[in-house]
């Protein structure tokens, strides 16, 4: 069975691994919803931002935080370095869903908005961001499930989180510590989808 | 109507062209409308009648020429303002889905710093105008409606900040013929009794006559026949003529 000392531990590397999730989450939606609006009313930056976002979704996530080791400032060993990477990963589901969501708000009801005399600023909160909602909240969903998975390897730079399991347990070949860090982190991602679900259930207006 | 009081009129084209990509898609188009009359742009898909509606309300403004609502050209006037005092009804109505009627109806009374006791008040005069009951409908969700329905409320949503001027694009082309005719009875009604001057599109020659103080006939771009619709009759131009045989 399982000893005491190892529920502590499960316990304390959860807390550590859903903040490391919240805060790049946080991030990756506090910066990935404006820049997702702003693409809709910048057709140039289009290309550019989510070729971006693309090409840093397909370096594949060890190498990416092996990578930002030895930049400065974002960099180095430990939970910003962690962070940073899980932002940029989280970054093209919202920015994508974002600006899918809103580009699909039907012409005929934007062109309504537009002529009653909506200004920019009453159409975006008004119509177009409850409009397109459900769309980004699946964006946020998506790279927030994945988040969770991807901060297992945080541990390797030493981000701390689950992943002090997973690994541990790869290196001692000692299954119950890898089921120990893969169990909670499974549970997580099953709750926080079906947290999300209920939020979309809740508030759905159309 | 009045004339005598007020000879400005209400709306004005001069010489209004509108071209995009090389391509023209209205030819120096002049008209006036008086205040309180209709006036029905009639044409085949693609003959520039939206293009020429979506002037008024500054949706669009013209490559040359100008729009004058009220003797103002629409580039002189504050977009927001203009567009808050003209009710605008598009074929596929717009209702914002996830407002409810009541919401929908009083969206441009609430722009305009309406109170709520007002705008209530005045949602509910409208639904009953355009032949809905208020108790049922206001805070039904526009999902729950029928077209017609549906555009009836479009109908509200346009007259309910007072405005001065009404724009139809082909507001009843998706309806079925009956439930056209009950709308066209109802516009009839409001026009009548609101004197609000009003442009409708349409490529419905029945519906054209039944609705207009005037017909303006456009064809590529160029208004072909400016007449009242005993005269439009008897026009003998191609594209008059094109019109009419469909009657």
């Amino acid at each position: 069975m399982i000893p005491p000392y190892l529920w502590q531990e499960i316990a304390q590397l959860t807390g550590e691994h859903f903040v490391l999730v919240l805060v790049s989450m946080a991030i990756a939606a506090g910066a990935g919803l404006p820049l997702g609006i702003l693409l809709t009313r910048r057709a140039s930056l289009r290309t550019p931002l989510l070729g971006f976002a693309n090409v840093m979704q397909t370096i594949p996530s060890l190498a990416l935080f092996g990578f930002l080791i030895p930049i400065p400032f974002i960099g180095g060993i430990g939970k910003r370095t962690a962070i940073f990477a899980l932002v940029l990963y989280a970054l093209l589901p919202i920015l994508r869903n974002t600006l899918a969501g809103i580009l699909g708000v039907d012409r005929a009801v934007r062109e309504s908005a537009i002529a009653m005399g909506m200004t920019g600023r009453q159409l975006l909160w008004e119509v177009e961001l409850p409009l397109a909602a459900p769309t980004i909240l699946a964006g946020i969903r998506i790279a927030t499930v994945t988040t969770i998975g991807t901060a297992t390897i945080a541990a390797a730079i030493g981000g701390g989180g689950l992943g002090v399991f997973i690994f541990r347990g790869i290196a001692s070949v000692d299954s119950t510590q890898i089921l120990a860090g893969a169990i909670p982190a499974a549970l997580l991602a099953l709750l926080s989808d079906g947290g999300f679900s209920w939020i979309e259930r809740r508030f759905s207006v159309v | 109507m009045d004339r005598g009081l007020n000879a400005q009129p209400a709306l004005e084209f001069r010489g209004v062209s509108y071209r995009i990509n090389g391509s023209i898609i209205l030819e120096n188009l002049s008209f006036c409308i008086d205040p309180g009359r209709t006036l029905v742009l009639l044409g085949r898909s693609g003959s520039g009648k939206t293009t020429a509606l979506k002037m008024v309300n500054g949706l669009l403004f013209p490559s040359s020429g100008q729009v004058l609502v009220e003797s103002r050209a629409t580039s002189d006037w504050d977009l927001i303002q203009l567009r808050r005092s003209i009710g605008y009804v598009i074929q596929e109505v717009g209702l914002f889905p996830h407002f409810t009627i009541g919401e929908n109806v009083g969206l441009v009374p609430r722009l305009n710093g309406w109170t709520p006791h007002r705008i209530t008040a005045r949602v509910a005069e409208l639904l009953h105008q355009v032949g809905l009951d208020p108790v049922r409908f206001l805070n039904r969700y526009p999902r729950e409606l029928s077209g017609g329905q549906r555009q009836r409320v479009g109908v509200a949503r346009a007259l309910a900040a007072e405005p001065k001027l009404l724009l139809f694009d082909e507001p009843f082309g998706a309806l079925d013929p009956v439930t056209r005719v009950e709308l066209q009875d109802q516009f009839l009604e409001l026009r009548d009794r609101l004197q609000i001057t009003s442009i409708f599109v349409t490529h419905d020659v029945r519906e054209a006559l039944r609705l207009c103080s005037e017909i303006a006939l456009l064809h590529r771009g160029k208004l072909e026949i400016l007449a009242k619709p005993a005269d439009f009759m008897d026009c003998q131009g191609p594209e008059a003529r094109a019109f009419l045989s469909t009657l």
